[in-house]
C-alpha cells in the first residue's frame, strides 16, 4: 500500500461541504490530511490533479454481479473490475442469482468470493422472499446476521401486498431497509417498452407508467403501515416522483433512487429494435426525465444507482421480444451523468452527492463513512476529467456485459483513478 | 427480360435492399411499386402467367406463423416470376429443436436463398434478419407491427379504382393496436395524402395518438362508428381475434357486432362510391356484415389478385434484376 498525496484539484465532498482547490493527502489506507499547502510528511506517490475533479469512490446501491450462477454474464470479480473502472468503491449486490441470496450460506458465499476477487468493497442484498419467488418470508434475521445491507426481490416485485407488509415488519425489527422493485405485475405482463407511441410504432407491448405507480402507492401505504424503511427501486416517472414527493413530505423513513440510462435516454433509443435499450423499468419519455432530474434537484430523490445487469452478446442478439432486459451501466454511469452537467440541467457537486453522500445516507448502519473524505475515513477515492472526450467502446468494457446502447457514442467526462482502500484499482491508460 | 410488350418501370429511385415496412418510404417509391405492380398485373391477365425474370434465384418462405393467403401469393408471384421456391415453416424445421433466427438465416444463406419473405409472431424479427442476413427480407407480417406487402396491395387496389389517392379519407375499424396491416396502411396512407380515421373499442385502440405529432400525421380517432365513416372513401374492417376477449380488452363478440360491425346501413354514412376493405380471411357477420362483404362497394377479392401483383413487383424489385430490362 502506497501513501498517496494528490495535488492540484477541484475537491468536491458533499458530505463535508467541500468544493475548492485543495490537495488530499492518504496514509495507511486512510484519508489522513486535506489541506493547501504542506502536508504532513510522509513518504508520498505524487499525483497531479490539476484540472481534475477529486471525489469520494462512488457507491452503487443497485448492481448485479451474476454470480453465483450466471457466471457467463459477470462474476464478483469482472463485476468489481467494471465497477473500479467506472469510479465505484462500494457496491450492493443484488441477490437475482441462481441460487438466489435468500440464505446465510449464499451470502456468505458471495462475501468469501469478494474477500478473495472483488477489487472493490461488495455488501450484499438478500432477498424478501424464499427463492425470491413472492410466497414466504426468506431467512431475513439470518442474512441480517451475515452481513446483508437490506433485502429485495429485484428483478420482481413482490406480488402481495399481505407478504410485503409482513416483511416490512420484521425488516424493521432488523433495522434494514426493504429495497423494492416496483411493477405491479398484471400492468406489465408481456410488455417490452414504455406504453406509447414508440411502442405503437414499434408493435410492442408496452409497460404503462402506471405498473410503477400503483406498487409505489401500494408500497408507501405498507411503510406508513409499518414504520418500515423503504427504499425504491430505479424510479422511472414523473407519477412515481409526485407520490414519493408527496409521501416524503408525511415523515416516512422513504428514500429512493434513479439511474444514468433513465435519466438521459427516452424510449425513442428502443426504435430499430434495439434490444441494448431494452431495461425495465423502460426508458420512458422526456417529461418523465425532466421530472427525474428535478427530483434530484430537490431532494426527492436520495441516489443515483446504475443498476448495472450485465448480459451476454447472445442473450441480446435476438428477437425484441426474446431478449432479456438489462443495461451493462457501471463503466458509463460518470460520462452519462456528465451529460446533465455540460447541458447545465445539473451541478457536477449535485451528481457527486447523488453518487457518494446520498447513497451513503441511504446505506446507513455506519456506511456512511464510505460517501465521504473525511480525515480518518477509508481512503476511497476518484479522480476524473469532466472535460475528457472518449467513444464509449462495449469491447473495452472490464465488465463482461457489452450490452450498452451507448456502444459507439461520445461521451465527455471520464473516470481517470480509482483508489480503493488506498490502493489503486483503475487506472486510465492515457494518464 | 419481362417482355417487350411489358412497359418496364423507371426504378432509378429504387435504394431499398429489403422491405421491412413502408415507414420509410417516399411517394416516388410507392410510385415505382405501382406501376411495376402494373405491369406485373398486365402478365397476370396472359393465358401463360410466367415471365423469365427471377430464373435462377431462389426465393424462401420462412414462415414462424401459419398463414394461408399471404404464403401461398408469395409463393404464386415468386413461380410467376420463374425463381425457385422453397417453403420453411417453424412447425417442420429445426426451429422447433430451438435453433436461433440467426442460425435459421445462415443456413437458408448457404443454401442459396436470394430472397427471404418472413413472418414471424414477433415485432422487429426481420429487422433482427435483415442485420444478419445477405439475402434480401421481405416482412410479410411481424406481431403486432408491420406488414408493407398488405399496405401496397391496398393502396394499390384504392389507386386502381380512385386514381389518385391524395385527400381521399380512409377509416380504419377494428383491432388497430394488434393490427400489423393497420399500422402499415396508416403509414401508406398518410404519406400518399390520405387522411386516416382510427375507430375500435379503446382497448383496441393505439396508444399515443392522442399526440401523434410527426409520427402518425392525419390521422384522428373517432369513437363511433357511424361518425367514424361518414364520407369516407375507404372503410376498412379489421380482423376480430376472439381471444381478444379471453384476455379482458372486450366485454363480448356480441356487443363488437352490435357497436362496431360495417353493416349496409353504416355505409350509407359513407361516400357514394366507397371501398369496402378487408385484409382477410373476413369473420363473416362479425367485422363485417354479409351484404358489406359480399356487397358491390366490396373489392376484398380484388385486393387478394392484386397481392399477387404487389408481391411481384416486391420481388423483382428486390432482386436486382430491373437494370437488365
Amino acid at each position: 500500500m502506497k501513501n498517496f498525496l494528490i495535488k492540484g484539484g477541484r475537491l468536491v465532498d458533499p458530505a463535508q461541504g467541500i468544493d475548492g482547490k485543495f490537495d488530499i493527502a492518504m496514509a495507511d489506507g486512510k484519508v489522513s490530511w486535506i489541506g493547501a499547502g504542506e502536508p504532513p510528511k510522509n513518504d508520498y506517490t505524487v499525483i497531479d490533479a490539476t484540472n481534475l475533479t477529486v471525489t469520494p469512490g462512488f457507491i452503487d446501491l443497485h448492481t448485479h454481479l451474476r454470480q453465483p450462477g450466471f457466471e457467463e454474464k459477470e462474476t464478483i470479480s469482472t463485476g468489481t473490475a467494471a465497477a473500479a473502472r467506472g469510479g465505484f468503491t462500494t457496491i450492493c449486490s443484488m441477490p437475482n442469482t441462481n441460487p438466489a441470496v435468500d440464505n446465510r450460506a449464499t451470502v456468505d458465499y458471495v462475501k468469501c468470493v469478494a474477500s478473495r476477487e472483488a477489487v472493490v468493497r461488495v455488501l450484499p442484498i438478500g432477498c424478501i422472499s424464499k427463492g425470491r419467488r413472492g410466497e414466504t418470508l426468506a431467512e431475513l434475521g439470518e442474512m441480517a446476521g451475515a452481513g446483508v445491507i437490506g433485502f429485495s426481490d429485484d428483478g420482481s416485485p413482490v406480488p402481495g401486498a399481505r407478504l410485503m407488509k409482513q416483511a416490512m415488519e420484521y425488516a424493521a425489527g432488523l433495522n434494514l431497509p426493504i429495497i423494492d422493485h416496483c411493477e405491479e405485475p398484471s400492468l406489465a405482463e408481456g410488455g417490452q417498452i414504455n406504453e406509447g407511441i414508440v411502442a405503437t410504432r414499434l408493435g410492442l407491448a408496452g409497460i404503462p407508467n402506471a405498473a410503477e405507480e400503483t406498487m409505489i402507492a401500494r408500497d408507501i401505504a405498507l411503510a406508513k403501515l409499518t414504520g418500515a424503511r423503504l427504499h425504491l427501486c430505479h424510479i422511472s416517472s414523473k407519477g412515481s416522483i409526485d407520490l414519493i414527493r408527496a409521501a416524503k413530505t408525511g415523515g416516512l423513513k422513504l428514500t429512493a433512487e434513479v439511474t444514468p440510462h433513465h435519466l438521459t435516454l427516452t424510449e425513442e433509443r428502443c426504435l430499430g429494435y434495439d434490444t441494448n435499450a431494452k431495461v425495465n423499468p423502460p426508458l420512458r419519455t422526456y417529461a418523465d426525465i425532466e421530472a427525474l432530474i428535478g427530483a434530484l434537484l430537490d431532494g426527492t430523490i436520495d441516489a443515483i444507482a446504475t443498476d448495472h445487469a450485465p448480459h451476454t452478446e447472445n442473450d441480446k442478439c435476438c428477437e425484441f421480444a426474446l431478449a432479456p432486459f438489462g443495461i451493462s451501466g457501471l463503466e458509463t454511469a460518470f460520462g452519462s451523468l456528465m451529460k446533465l452537467v455540460h447541458s447545465g440541467k445539473m451541478p457536477l457537486p449535485l451528481i457527486v452527492e447523488k453518487l457518494t453522500a446520498g447513497p451513503a445516507r441511504v446505506l446507513g448502519n455506519g456506511f456512511e463513512t464510505a460517501g465521504s473524505l473525511k480525515v480518518g475515513n477509508p481512503a476511497d477515492l476518484v479522480i476524473s476529467d469532466p472535460a475528457a472526450e472518449w467513444i464509449v467502446e462495449t469491447a473495452k468494457f472490464a465488465s463482461k456485459g457489452k450490452n450498452s446502447p451507448l456502444a459507439g457514442e461520445k461521451l465527455k467526462g471520464k473516470v481517470i483513478v480509482t483508489i480503493y482502500n488506498g490502493n489503486i484499482v483503475h487506472e486510465e491508460d492515457i494518464r | 427480360m419481362l417482355n417487350e410488350t411489358t412497359a418496364a418501370p423507371k426504378t432509378n429511385a429504387w435504394n431499398h435492399r429489403h422491405l421491412l415496412d413502408v415507414d420509410d418510404f417516399t411517394p416516388e417509391e410507392f410510385e415505382i411499386v405501382f406501376s411495376t405492380a402494373d405491369a406485373m398485373s398486365e402478365i397476370l391477365s396472359r393465358p401463360i402467367k410466367k415471365v423469365p425474370a427471377l430464373r435462377g434465384q431462389t426465393v424462401v418462405n420462412l414462415f414462424y406463423e401459419n398463414s394461408t393467403r399471404t404464403r401461398a401469393s408469395f409463393e404464386i408471384a415468386a413461380k410467376n416470376l420463374s425463381a425457385d421456391v422453397l417453403n420453411v415453416t417453424s412447425t417442420a424445421s429445426s426451429i422447433t429443436k430451438g435453433e436461433s433466427l440467426i442460425d435459421t438465416l445462415k443456413t437458408l444463406e448457404a443454401l442459396g436463398a436470394n430472397i427471404i419473405v418472413m413472418r414471424h409472431n414477433f415485432s422487429g424479427a426481420p429487422y433482427l434478419a435483415a442485420k444478419h442476413s445477405k439475402a434480401s427480407i421481405i416482412n410479410a407480417g411481424d406481431g403486432w407491427h408491420a406488414h408493407p406487402t398488405q399496405a401496397l396491395l391496398d393502396l394499390y387496389t384504392i389507386r386502381k379504382h380512385k386514381g389518385s389517392l391524395a385527400g381521399l379519407k380512409a377509416t380504419i375499424v377494428g383491432d388497430v393496436r394488434h393490427s400489423r396491416v393497420a399500422h402499415s396502411n396508416i403509414w401508406g396512407m398518410t404519406k400518399l395524402g390520405m387522411e386516416v380515421t382510427l375507430c375500435g373499442p379503446p382497448t383496441l385502440l393505439p396508444y399515443g395518438l392522442d399526440n401523434p405529432g410527426a409520427n402518425f400525421p392525419k390521422v384522428r380517432v373517432e369513437n363511433q362508428v357511424e361518425k367514424a365513416v361518414a364520407n369516407a372513401d375507404v372503410v376498412m374492417a379489421l380482423r376480430l381475434q376472439r381471444e381478444r376477449q379471453q384476455s379482458g380488452l372486450l366485454p363480448s363478440v356480441r356487443e363488437y357486432v352490435e357497436r362496431y360491425q360495417i353493416t349496409s346501413e353504416r355505409l350509407k354514412k359513407a361516400a357514394k362510391d366507397v371501398l369496402v376493405m378487408h385484409p382477410g380471411p373476413v369473420n363473416e357477420d362479425i367485422e363485417l356484415a354479409t351484404e358489406s362483404a359480399y356487397g358491390e362497394k366490396s373489392v376484398i377479392n380484388e385486393q387478394v389478385s392484386n397481392g399477387v401483383a404487389i408481391r411481384m413487383a416486391i420481388l423483382y424489385l428486390l432482386s436486382g434484376r430491373q437494370g437488365e430490362l
